[in-house]
């Protein structure tokens, strides 16, 4: 016993500690990553985002250098706060609340502290930063915008929220994230992937080293540049077109489809979305409401495409076979489809071809193709949706998969839609009959529309319309470079461009004519409903034109909506055409119509939404807005009306 | 010739094991003084580099007391007692003040701490007292004999005060256990201890129950012993009071720091930035090595100075953290060994006097590396005691080796003691 105890002792005590240290060591992994915390600092180095070039190879977004203040709370001690505050011009109480919020996200992991200073703020700060425990700085890129166009094309460039750190473990707090637009779109290409750093820090937190020779650090990669299919010129002058009015603007190459233009207005300067002013303009778009500046009309606004819809009825009737090219009907200024119910028509009227229907847009001609249509079927179910399968290969009715945010899908009804609405039933080709002419149930949205003229043009097919052209170092995605084909035979295509043609060459846009230039296109006038003090209220009509030019070898669709905008030659067709001319001719003839467009101001007809119910019909007009009004409503619309009329004689004359 | 006969009589695996430890002891050194840039450098006016010089000089120390005549030790082992007094004494006048503690004399640059050497001495004269055949533990004059060796240079040491040194004085116990002590005294040591511990954790009538409840189920069950009801009281009633002097003295008699470090043990409400930071630290240092460690000279810990004092009394942090448990284990079975092969040998000695020294080397040695590691992992209080040949400092290291070569120079002779 007396031999043995010491021996006994010294094992046992010796296994304790054993024991105790497996616990430590392998079981409890607790104090691992308070080691980590203790030791390790992360450090990330930002690559610069890629530049963004236009189809032309010109800088659109390029970069320019700024800093952030990052802060890890818990190292935060001794600091001259008032000093501090003074430095970057901010209170005591925004100071406090900004740590604050940080020690919420990790008091040992840095957060963002003030984002975004610029070089002599930065400067003033630099100084004093040997004072300010657990401060440092962060050196970024900011975007720099070479031009004041685009902004909803290219998007913005935003810290990171919550919701996104949550989901995407590579975005830490502070990060900075496209938004919108091709940063949006292209975030990943754009960007580059950070790099990121271990350092070893002691115990008051000085760096002493990497961490194991950088084994885990990883280098950044640059992010990649990108050259949109965007024309800056075209982009700049349809923006400037729009000044002062509602509405957007898509414009695509049909051989490729290339948007070369995608306009919204009212629209911003990108470079408001820069730098500490961001969040207070940012906030500042964001609450127009009215205006909605960051509504990309494009590809968010859903219309009753209206008149330029009926080329669709047409092409789907031919396809169907209920009509051929020489099928009249007679037009007595509208079309009567049940007791009570008939739907008036602005033709000259009389008996009717598929090609005077189009130019001259007769509502009767198409609402009886469609009837036509629909009543192939024993069913008015399955007309509905052998229209509606036809209308879904030009991409109606659905996401289109183009390469920005993906916009809303419009809206082609189905059977399933009209069950739905009449569930007894009772429902045939004649209640539904506003769809043949582009109202009723039917939505597009504007990059729909210019598609639809894409495949117009390209008799048939198109490619998903996308705005990245080129990046540099890889291949776009081939989805841009497959074809779709319609559903529609090439050949039907013919007379229906035959008819567009004729619309600007004599019929309602008659008065659009551009020399040497042909232009196949359609008006549009889009009734539209708004709820004032809860009533429905019918607001002035969208003017509407879509186009695409030349007329052999297409270089550009276009679709033009401009919001409350009378009727289709009125605002949307000489933006349409002049937009033809800056794209294909790189300079304009029509000096006047330029000149008018440019300053045309339609902000009167905006104003009636939010003023007083009885305003509504007697606007009130602003000095500028009233000498606007005048000018447009006599003068030229005699003018035009005449041009139209010498066309159609001349048209006549030949034919006899 | 008598070289042959030293070099072939001394105990090799002691001395490989002695040799395998102040290396590894020294590489752990290496690596927590060495600065982050320069290290596979090397400098000697760094902490590494004057242990390598205290280890050099080490050699000479090492010889002469392998060649000197070994009866010196058993001769002079008062005259060294006497010294190691006065040196004891002398702190009190010329000694240098560290920390609170006034330890440590200062020539020039070199610091020489006497308990160390202390221990020693105090090894021998028990020893030598011990050794003779008149002497019987097992009677009270002795005892207290035995017990003034020990509990003089305690005295001086706790007046210092050195609370962790004092306490390794008292692992004596076990050796003269071992020569002939009753065994109350261990019982009533260890019982005191569990009391003092078990008052502070659960309340001292939940432990009085406690005891009452076991009592009297081993006077039932207890057939060997003579049942005298009397002694069961006597005990009963000392426990409690211990019991309830442990809690009045603890709320009334401690000072704060005291109070703090057995709250840090126990994990009472303790701010990990203030008194628990050492332990924490240390802790973190030790559980984040895992199973394999994180490589030599790769301690985050380590190289960013988290642990104070880590070349010192937290020097086996870095082995946790570097070597992770592997090397913890490895570590601990050499000294394990050491500790053990010492004893073996010490059963194998010819004369009570080599016997006594041995134990008491095992003794000191195991106290030392228990204290030392059970602090570092919160299964003691926090008292600093070196780690024997690892932990830096040139008195730690010569005292250590002097210790134990001079149990291995009378291991050798025990051929010519007859």
């Amino acid at each position: 016993m007396r031999k043995t105890l010491l021996p006994t002792i010294i094992i046992v005590s010796s296994i304790i500690l054993l024991v105790r240290l497996f616990y430590l060591q392998i079981i409890d992994d607790t104090l691992k990553i308070k080691s980590e915390n203790n030791a390790i600092k992360i450090k990330y180095d930002f690559p610069e985002r890629g530049y963004i070039y236009d189809r032309n190879g010109k800088l659109l977004v390029a970069n320019q250098p700024s800093y952030d203040i990052m802060v890890v709370p818990s190292e935060v001690k001794n600091i001259d706060t008032l000093e501090f505050c003074r430095i970057l011009q901010i209170t005591k109480d925004e100071f406090l609340k900004k740590i604050e919020k940080a020690k919420v996200y990790s008091p040992r992991l840095p957060s963002l502290f003030l984002a975004q200073l610029n070089k002599e703020e930065f400067a003033a700060f630099q100084e004093k930063i040997r004072k300010y425990n657990g401060f440092y700085i962060q050196k970024r890129s900011l975007r720099e915008y070479q031009t004041k166009h685009g902004a909803n094309v290219f998007g913005f460039i935003t810290q990171v929220n919550d919701a996104i750190i949550a989901k995407n473990p590579y975005y830490k707090s502070g990060d900075l994230i496209g938004r919108q637009g091709v940063e949006e779109a292209y975030e990943e290409i754009l960007r580059g992937v950070k790099g990121v750093k271990y350092i070893l820090k002691d115990k008051h937190n000085r760096e002493i080293g990497s961490y194991k020779e950088g084994k885990f650090d990883t280098i950044a990669q640059q992010g990649s540049d990108v050259t949109l299919s965007i024309d800056g010129d075209l982009q700049k002058y349809g923006e400037e077109l729009m000044v002062n009015k509602r509405g957007g603007i898509v414009a695509i190459e049909p051989s490729t489809g290339e948007i070369l233009a995608l306009v919204t207005a009212p629209s911003y300067d990108p470079a408001l979305l820069v730098g500490r002013q961001r969040s207070k303009n940012y906030t500042r778009l964001y609450n127009d409401s009215i205006a909605k500046p960051l509504f990309d009309r494009g590809l968010l606004g859903e219309f009753p495409p209206g008149s330029p819809f009926k080329i669709l009825t047409g092409l789907v009737g031919l396809q169907e076979g209920v009509i051929d090219t020489e099928t009249s009907f007679i037009c007595r200024h509208g079309f009567s489809y049940g007791r009570g119910s008939f739907m008036k028509c602005h033709c000259p009227g009389g008996v009717i071809k598929l090609h005077f229907g189009i130019y001259e847009s007769c509502n009767s001609y198409f609402a009886n193709t469609y009837k036509r249509t629909i009543e192939k079927y024993k069913k008015p179910k399955d007309g509905v949706n052998a229209w509606a399968n036809h209308l879904k290969s030009f991409g109606l009715g659905n996401f289109m998969g183009y390469d920005l945010p993906p916009g809303r899908k419009g809206h082609i009804p189905t059977s399933k839609f009209y069950e739905h609405f009449y569930p007894n039933g009772g429902w045939r080709s004649t209640t539904i009959i506003s769809n043949s002419i582009g109202q009723g149930e039917v939505s597009m949205t504007p990059i729909q529309l210019a598609n639809m003229m894409a495949i117009i043009a390209n008799k048939g097919y198109y490619y998903t319309p996308h705005i990245i052209k080129k990046i540099k170092g890889r291949k776009i995605d081939s989805k841009y470079t497959t074809k779709h084909v319609t559903t529609i035979e090439r050949r039907h295509f013919e007379p229906v461009i035959n008819g567009l043609f004729d619309v600007y060459n004599m019929g309602t846009a008659a008065g659009l004519r551009v020399e040497g230039l042909e232009i196949c296109g359609k008006t549009g006038t889009a009734e539209n409903f708004a709820k004032i003090n809860g009533k429905r209220v019918k607001l002035q009509d969208h003017s509407e034109f879509v186009a695409f030019a030349p007329r052999k070898n297409p270089k550009i669709a276009i679709a033009v909506i401009v919001e409350n905008g009378y009727w289709g030659n009125r605002w949307a067709g000489p933006i349409a055409t002049l937009m033809i001319e800056k794209y294909l001719n790189k300079k304009i003839t029509r000096k006047d119509l330029e000149k008018r467009m440019l300053e045309g101001n339609l902000n009167f007809e905006y104003r009636k939404l939010y003023t007083s119910k009885d305003s509504l019909h007697k606007p009130k007009l602003t000095k500028e807005d009233s000498i606007r009004m005048k000018i447009k409503s006599k003068k030229e619309i005699e003018e035009d009306k005449k041009k139209a009329k010498l066309a159609k004689d001349s048209l006549k004359k030949k034919a006899a | 010739m008598k070289n042959q006969s030293v070099s072939s009589s001394i105990d090799w695996i002691t001395i490989l094991l002695y040799i395998i430890l102040v290396i590894f002891g020294w590489m752990t050194i290496y690596s927590v003084t060495v600065p982050a840039d320069q290290e596979y450098t090397f400098d000697f006016s760094q902490n590494y580099g004057r242990q390598l010089m205290f280890m050099i000089i080490t050699i000479p120390i090492i010889f002469t007391i392998l060649f000197v005549d070994s009866k010196i030790f058993e001769r002079f082992s008062l005259v060294f007692y006497i010294v190691g007094i006065l040196l004891l004494l002398g702190l009190f006048a010329f000694g240098v003040t560290k920390k609170g503690q006034t330890n440590w004399y200062q020539f020039g640059g070199f610091g020489f701490q006497p308990s160390e050497f202390v221990k020693t001495a105090v090894a021998l004269l028990m020893a030598k007292y011990l050794s003779d055949a008149q002497v019987n533990l097992a009677k009270r004059n002795f005892q207290y004999i035995a017990f003034a060796i020990i509990g003089l240079p305690v005295l001086l040491i706790l007046m210092q005060p050195d609370a962790g040194s004092a306490m390794i004085f008292l692992s004596l116990i076990f050796v003269l256990y071992r020569e002939g002590l009753p065994g109350w005294y261990l019982w009533t040591g260890a019982i005191s201890i569990a009391t003092f511990l078990l008052a502070l954790i659960v309340k001292p009538v939940f432990l009085i129950s406690f005891v009452a409840v076991f009592m009297v189920i081993h006077y039932i069950l207890n057939t060997k012993i003579s049942r005298n009801p009397l002694v069961y009281l006597i005990i009963f009633i000392s426990i409690s009071s211990f019991a309830f002097s442990v809690s009045y003295v603890y709320d009334k008699v401690l000072e704060p720091h005291q109070k703090d470090r057995i709250n840090v043990l126990l994990g009472d409400d303790v701010d990990m930035k203030k008194e628990g930071y050492n332990l924490n630290q240390s802790m973190i240092a030790i559980g984040s090595g895992g199973l394999l460690g994180k490589g030599y000279l790769e301690g985050t810990q380590t190289k960013g100075g988290f642990v104070p004092e880590q070349h010192t009394d937290y020097i086996f942090t870095t082995v946790g953290e570097e070597w992770g448990f592997v090397g913890n284990l490895l570590v601990m079975s050499l000294f394990v060994c050491l500790f053990i092969r010492i004893l073996y040998l010490a059963e194998r000695q010819k004369t009570r006097f080599s016997r006594v020294y041995g134990y008491c080397v095992a003794t000191y040695l195991f106290t030392h590396f228990f204290v030392n590691i059970a602090m570092l992992i919160r299964l003691f209080p926090t008292i600093g005691v070196p780690l024997p040949f690892f932990s830096y400092g040139g008195s730690s290291l010569w005292a250590f080796t002097i210790m134990l070569f001079i149990f291995i120079k009378l291991d050798a002779n025990k051929v010519n003691e007859w």
